[in-house]
């Protein structure tokens, strides 16, 4: 039976005024793909956001490996081996792919060179852009250095918000492949509105529904129930 | 020909002098948002400090560092006290800054005294050369070089070191840097030390070329020092030694030819900027 390494307990979270979570409970468990499924606005980026600690929760616990990692700060919790993709790829605009994969580096071991090496093989295209202007990248070639460099320190987890997002068909094609490649060497997290993504990669799911936790299971019985992807996804 | 040369050095020594101070305030406000009124307040402490280490030891070289020392030690505890509890919030900084500033100046006058003090010019860099008939004032050579050395060591660090890296990631996504496992606040806090002591430098080496400090001046300069970072793009480190040697040269050769107008000029080039490219002459992309 695959471990637990991410516990999500009944999480709340505030942002301002605005109460978004309002009981999450969710788990990812080891070499495994998590999908947290639900409508626009229903939660899934706060989720990781809370995850990471860039929105901390108001209450309810999150634990990573055994630990309670609720309350600790953002780089805290990212040296403990959680790596981030948010929506929007976060990438330093004005700087070089290099540099972008430099600042990500928290040392340079023999290990995590062997990582920049696997994820350069992975996303030939980095290599071959290496020097461009982050800013400069496409969509898809952005979204690849996103994920990157979150995996080159050493992630047990990847929280990976829409990679989807705005991609040619061909684009998503290729993430797609880089995910289930990941998949191998790490445990991930991954917040998807394409649900024919979602049901190829992930392994489980959570669906989430205005800020709550609504539903989870093995990716299979949702693919198999058609009710539950109409009443909470709006299809089949 | 000689006059423009004279003009020409009279307007890069002045720059530089504001470009010491606009590098601390741009890296200031591009890395931390912070709009940091006081800046001035840490130039004239430098001033002070550094002049009167420099009337005690007889040294300039040790009144240069005892205003660095100065300005890392009020960067520190302004940033601890001061700047850390109103983050994110520019209504607050402005009030709190400006009152520091206020307080800053009018400490100098309990720990220094509230007269004027002339500053000579160190016997070293005093004097002038004569090429042809033109006359070159030896200490704003020294200004010119040493703003020169700064810009280079920085652009150094800012570019070929980790932390200058981290430093310039910072200015364009501060939560993707914290997310990536830094500790951005360890970040603003040695920014912020030093830009304070930059701003002090600026000020023990004003001190000789204006010949007389007071506590008053640093808001003066603090508000060239502002045109020059709105002008040069905040958080633009290039951008603020572009603007200032552009403030300094206008104002020199307006303060000859159209006499009238010197004091205009800065407004009138930020007024310019301000309408063709609002976000600055250069630009710290963000995100």
């Amino acid at each position: 039976m695959m471990t637990s390494l991410l516990k999500l307990d009944n999480i709340h979270t505030h942002i301002g005024q605005y109460h978004i979570l309002q009981g999450v409970h969710f788990e990812a468990k080891e070499g495994e793909v998590s999908v947290l499924l639900g409508r626009n606005g229903a939660g899934k980026t706060t989720t990781l956001k809370t995850i990471i600690g860039l929105t901390p929760a108001s209450s309810g616990t999150v634990t990573f490996i055994n630990g309670d990692i609720t309350k600790k700060p953002t780089y805290d919790i990212a040296n403990l081996g959680i790596g981030y993709v948010p929506e929007d790829q976060g990438i330093f605009a004005q700087l070089s792919v290099e540099e972008n994969i430099k600042v990500a580096m928290r040392k340079e071991t023999d290990e995590s060179k062997e990582k920049l090496e696997y994820v350069l093989n992975l996303f030939p295209d980095l290599k071959k852009f290496w020097k461009k202007a982050g800013g400069n990248l496409s969509g898809g070639q952005k979204q690849m250095l996103a994920m990157a460099r979150a995996f080159v320190n050493d992630s047990k987890l990847l929280l990976i918000d829409e990679p989807s997002k705005g991609l040619a068909p061909i684009v998503i094609e290729k993430v797609m492949e880089a995910i289930i490649e990941m998949k191998k060497r790490t445990t991930i997290v991954l917040v998807e509105q394409n649900f024919i993504m979602a049901s190829k990669i992930g392994d489980s799911f959570t669906l989430i529904d205005d800020g709550k936790t609504v539903h989870h299971g093995q990716m299979k019985e949702l693919i198999a129930d058609d009710e539950l992807k109409h009443k909470y996804l709006g299809i089949g | 020909m000689d006059l423009i040369i004279s003009l020409v050095i009279n307007g890069l020594a002045t720059g530089m002098l504001i470009f010491l101070l606009a590098a601390g305030l741009t890296l200031i406000f591009g890395l931390m948002d912070v709009l940091n009124f006081a800046h001035g307040g840490l130039f004239v402490w430098g001033a002070y400090a550094g002049i009167f280490s420099y009337a005690y030891t007889g040294s300039f070289t040790l009144g240069i560092i005892a205003a660095i020392i100065t300005g890392l030690i009020l960067g520190f505890i302004m940033e601890k006290l001061i700047i850390k509890p109103v983050y994110g919030n520019h209504v607050q900084q402005i009030l709190i800054t400006l009152g520091t500033m206020l307080v800053l100046q009018e400490m100098i006058k309990v720990f220094f005294g509230p007269n004027v003090v002339a500053v000579k010019v160190p016997e070293l860099l005093a004097g002038s050369w004569q090429v042809g008939d033109i006359i070159i004032i030896k200490y704003r050579i020294f200004i010119i070089i040493f703003g020169f050395i700064v810009f280079g060591l920085f652009h150094y660090i800012l570019t070929r070191t980790k932390i200058g890296l981290i430093v310039r990631a910072g200015v364009m996504n501060k939560e993707m840097v914290q997310a990536l496992g830094i500790n951005i606040k360890r970040i603003f806090l040695f920014v912020f030390m030093t830009g304070a002591a930059l701003a002090a430098v600026a000020g023990v080496l004003m001190a000789p070329y204006s010949g007389a400090i007071y506590a008053e001046l640093g808001m003066e300069y603090a508000i060239l020092a502002f045109i020059v970072v709105v002008i040069g793009g905040m958080g633009s480190f290039q951008g603020s030694l572009f603007a200032a040697i552009l403030v300094g040269l206008a104002g020199s050769f307006m303060a000859y030819y159209v006499p009238y107008l010197s004091l205009a000029v800065n407004m009138i080039i930020m007024a310019v900027v301000l309408i063709f490219r609002p976000q600055g002459l250069f630009t710290a992309a963000k995100g």
